[in-house]
């Protein structure tokens, strides 16, 4: 599959008082054209400051982008300018947040809000972009498209306004769509819904889909990879079918042990991961999950563990996974 | 099973919302927990479930209806007695951010029920209480002297649970304690919360959006939608066999971590007609939802199986 | 050290076996704070010295409130002079080695008046933003703990009184009592403690549905604990604020006063007064306007840009 974005080795840092702290360290994954990835993890293991670093939404300072590459359709996306950023925002890469009550701007009426980025970016007359608006509201599931293009926000329910939301991103047909906990805010019945409809606009636009979530049952519902993020980099890749089957990294274990499951008998004790995420103001020299991995050893608390491949798709970080690891503990 | 605790009866609780407009936060629920036991009640956002474990801890006064514990009615109380009676009832809350005061080291926030209920003799006695409380939830007791802001969200919740724990009570209403956690975070406190339960034989309810936590949690769960219960029975019943077409379509919209699962699920989908719990002056509309629920009533359909059905003729 | 991404895992040469020996997680090891330990309100002060302008600010107010409290002495003691001891041979001088800011129509020494001057301007304005102070917090927190009728009946009062000119209500106090300072500073407090009460009212208002205020109650706190520990606490920031932007409204307000002539009576001087006995001859001796006029200016300026820095620092929203 061709790449349609690929990050090589980035790092981005925050100002803060006392220090630095190291948000990303070291991402590199790839998004194939018209693929859903998801990228999970739990909050602070920096998932969404890679989103939007990105889309390059983070001010600088406090933020800073260390090193490495953001290479969207072969262009490095850090090297461009503010301008040229924004002539990419919303028309090759569209972005839904999670909040839909804050991301709409309540005093525009929502058809405008759509069209704006029409006109902005595609050069469509007023006329044009109505009816494209209108079509994107009828394609996000949206009833009454004609009376409602003329409503405010605040006259959407929430699951309504991220529809919208994905209507307004999705309005010039982006090659990526970056969608940052999406359903969080949302009742599960509604996220249900937003979810279908997320899926429904894939196949119709083929867009490829960068979906930032820490709910593992939304990813097995809608994606083809899974990028599994802790402490700022990249503990566990593979397609979901890999993940969620053949789990090999202890992080990625430990989640899906510490779920609860409706179809689960009572009574079964739910395993939870010990402690909690480290402080990145003063990152572990070894491997980040060392301190509440029950797997660990002498070698986790000193050096950061490689890849170990298992498959073209699926790669995990741990040194339990190294040849030496057997015969350690034999001796 | 061992006897009630808690017997709610016919709760109300209604907010004037202008306009001569009603919302019936809590419409006419009852239902009650036996000692030791875990009642779990689920329900989207605004079908006042949280509104309903307020009321019931009279942090709110009720429209009407009545709250007994241990066949006290709690809403009958002078406030000297009411005051006796909040160290048998506690709360664990939401957001572990907002419930802790910015304010306060861990060690007042946790020694403030003990300053209010005068159970700390000395100073010196209070330390040592309050240490015995962050050991007993996890925490390492040399961060007594640091405030909230320090510790992370689990954290932060351990330091509310051990403030529910501090002055002995029996009975706990746990109000969405792990939805603002992260995954790998929720299961250490559920597990912590079970192992308080076994040991100091505390009574729950645990109040959650989230249906599979419930279901792992709860003796019994009450689905309530719109301000009223829906459907009620033990927790491996309600997800085996739900008979309640909002029950059901909840059920079918958890997602599942498990692909197999997901893709050869079917959604039951809602459609929102708009109706909230708002009953309007205007129009008299009932605000009663997709269901018409101002004419219906829980009916036992099997043993301790209870469904909201529409009323005959 | 950074882990490479290579197929593969890397082994770098020096692994020893015993590497891979399992060693126990310590949960309490896991639980460990790595950050110091840090208060808000040392993490305010911290963020307050950050700002260069808020400390040069603090600074300029400091240089001109022991100014005002020593300036007069120094004058005493080295040449002898009172605020109203006059030379009528040596009036109207330039600045002067004798004179550092020169003398007045009547040869007073504008040293030692100018911070005489500048002493009566800050004790009108603290002692008002004291006041304001005091009447705000109580009936602000009145009105937003108690709510409901309490609240409208008490909030329709305030804004009542906020429709009357103020300056009409001064002039009208001023003339029927007799000008004095404490005139003077009850004039300015009977409008001015309305919009501490108001800010108070909006901040009780937010804070009393927080959490942490509802588990307070759960556990029995009557109303004077949960006043006096959880929600005046929580609102000290903006009070802290309020004050300090009301102090230099007050120094206005007095200057302004005095400027009519319905300030502080001869001798006594405050800045605004001493501006107006310069007015008649400013082209002349200009002098005689200067140096008040820019004690009054770096007073202002210094407390408006203090109290914005405090702002910045107290503020919780720029909080991480």
């Amino acid at each position: 599959m061709e790449p349609i974005l690929q990050i090589k080795d980035l790092h981005v840092s925050f100002q803060v008082k006392g220090g630095e702290v190291k948000a990303v360290r070291g991402m590199n994954f790839e998004v194939g054209k018209g693929e859903t990835v998801a990228i999970v993890g739990e909050s602070g293991s920096g998932k969404s400051v890679t989103a939007q670093t990105i889309m390059r939404l983070i001010p600088s300072p406090p933020s800073l982008i260390k090193q490495g590459e953001i290479l969207f359709q072969g262009q490095d996306l850090l090297k461009k300018n503010n301008k040229q950023m924004e002539a990419i925002r919303g028309k090759d890469i569209g972005m839904i947040f999670q909040d839909p009550m804050t991301s709409l701007n309540p005093t525009i009426k929502v058809g405008k809000q759509i069209t704006e980025v029409l006109i902005k970016h595609q050069k469509l007359s007023a006329g044009e972009a109505k009816n494209r608006a209108i079509e994107m509201l009828k394609m996000v599931g949206i009833k009454n498209a004609e009376a409602r293009f003329n409503q405010y926000p605040h006259e959407f329910s929430g699951g309504m306004r991220q529809r919208v939301m994905i209507a307004i991103a999705l309005a010039c047909r982006p090659s990526l769509l970056i969608a940052d906990e999406p359903t969080t805010a949302l009742d599960v019945t509604i996220q249900a819904q937003i979810m279908d409809v997320m899926k429904e606009m894939q196949q119709r636009l083929g867009t490829s889909i960068i979906l930032i979530t820490h709910d593992l049952g939304v990813v097995a519902g809608m994606c083809d990879r899974v990028i599994v993020m802790y402490a700022g980099e990249v503990v566990e890749t593979g397609t979901k079918w890999e993940i969620f089957k053949n789990p090999q990294h202890p992080y990625t274990k430990g989640l899906l042990r510490s779920m609860p499951r409706l179809d689960q008998k009572k009574g079964e004790p739910l395993i939870p991961i010990i402690g909690t995420p480290p402080d990145l103001i003063k990152p572990p020299l070894g491997c980040p999950f060392a301190a509440r991995c029950d797997q660990a050893m002498k070698i986790c608390e000193r050096i950061d563990p490689g890849a170990t491949v298992f498959s073209d798709t699926h790669m995990a970080r741990c040194w339990d996974l190294h040849p030496m690891a057997k015969e350690g503990q034999s001796s | 099973m061992s006897k009630n605790l808690i017997e709610v009866e016919g709760l109300k609780k209604y907010f004037n919302v202008g306009g001569g407009n009603v919302l019936k936060a809590v419409n006419d629920i009852s239902f009650s927990i036996a000692e030791g036991e875990t009642l779990g009640l689920v329900g989207e956002s605004g079908c006042g479930k949280s509104t309903a474990g307020r009321t019931i801890l009279r942090l709110y006064e009720p429209t009407g209806g009545s709250v007994r514990f241990n066949g006290t009615d709690i809403n009958q109380l002078s406030p000297r007695k009411m005051k006796a009676m909040r160290r048998d009832m506690q709360m664990i809350f939401q957001d572990p951010y907002a419930s802790l005061n910015p304010r306060f080291t861990v060690t007042d926030i946790i020694g403030e029920a003990l300053d209010i209920h005068g159970m700390a003799g000395s100073r010196a006695e209070r330390k040592k209480r309050v240490e015995e409380l962050l050991d007993m939830v996890g925490l390492n007791p040399d961060h007594a002297t640091r405030y909230p802001h320090e510790f992370s969200g689990g954290q932060r919740q351990r330091i509310g649970i051990a403030r529910a724990l501090a002055v002995n009570p029996k009975f706990i209403i746990c109000d969405e304690p792990i939805s603002a956690l992260d995954v790998s975070i929720q299961a250490q406190v559920v597990n912590l919360l079970k192992d308080l339960q076994d040991r100091l034989g505390l009574t729950y309810l645990f109040i959650a959006h989230d249906l599979s936590m419930v279901k792992h949690i709860s003796d019994r769960v009450a689905v309530m939608y719109l301000g009223r219960i829906v459907e009620l029975a033990e927790s491996e019943e309600l997800y085996a066999n739900p008979l309640h077409p909002y029950t059901k379509t909840l059920l079918s919209a958890i997602p599942i971590p498990d692909p197999e699962v997901e893709e050869n699920k079917k959604r039951i989908l809602l459609e929102d007609n708009g109706n909230g719990p708002i009953h309007s002056a205007k129009d008299g509309s009932a605000g009663g939802g997709l269901f018409d629920l101002d004419n219906s009533e829980l009916v036992e359909v099997s043993k301790g199986h209870w469904v909201s059905m529409p009323n005959k003729g | 050290m950074e882990a490479n991404q290579s197929s593969g895992i890397s082994t770098p040469a020096d692994l020893k076996p015993d590497d891979f020996r399992k060693i126990g997680t310590d949960e309490k090891q896991a639980e460990i704070i790595q950050r110091e330990s840090i208060s808000s309100w040392r993490d305010a002060w911290q963020r307050l010295c950050t700002n260069k302008m808020a400390i040069t600010a603090l600074i300029v107010l400091l240089f001109i409130v022991i100014a005002a409290i020593v300036g007069p002495y120094i004058a005493k003691w080295v040449f002898n002079y009172n605020y109203y001891t006059n030379d009528l041979l040596n009036t109207n001088q330039r600045p002067s080695a004798e004179h550092w800011f020169g003398t007045d129509d009547l040869g007073r020494d504008m040293f030692v008046r100018t911070w005489m001057g500048a002493r009566i301007s800050l004790i009108v304005g603290l002692a008002a933003a004291m006041i304001d102070l005091f009447i705000g917090v109580i009936y602000g927190g009145v009105m937003g703990y108690f709510g409901g009728r309490v609240d409208s009946i008490m909030n329709k009062f305030s804004e009542i009184l906020y429709a009357i000119p103020y300056l009409l209500v001064t002039i009208l106090l001023l003339v029927v009592m007799e000008p004095s300072l404490p005139t003077i500073i009850i004039a300015l407090t009977i409008t001015g403690w309305i919009n501490m009460s108001w800010i108070v009212r909006g901040e009780i208002m937010q804070l009393k549905n927080r959490e942490f205020v509802l588990a307070s109650r759960s556990m029995g706190a009557g109303s004077g604990r949960l006043l006096f520990r959880h929600l005046l606490p929580n609102a000290v920031g903006p009070i802290i604020v309020t004050v300090t932007l009301s102090v230099p409204n007050a120094i206005f307000a007095e200057a302004f006063l005095s400027f009519l002539g319905l300030g502080v009576q001869a001798p006594v001087a405050s800045l605004g007064s001493m501006i107006n006995d310069a007015l008649t001859g400013w082209l002349y001796y200009p002098w005689r306007m200067l140096f008040p006029a820019i004690v009054i200016s770096l007073t202002m300026l210094a407390f408006n840009i203090f109290g914005d820095g405090l702002r910045d620092a107290l503020d919780p929203k720029l909080k991480k």
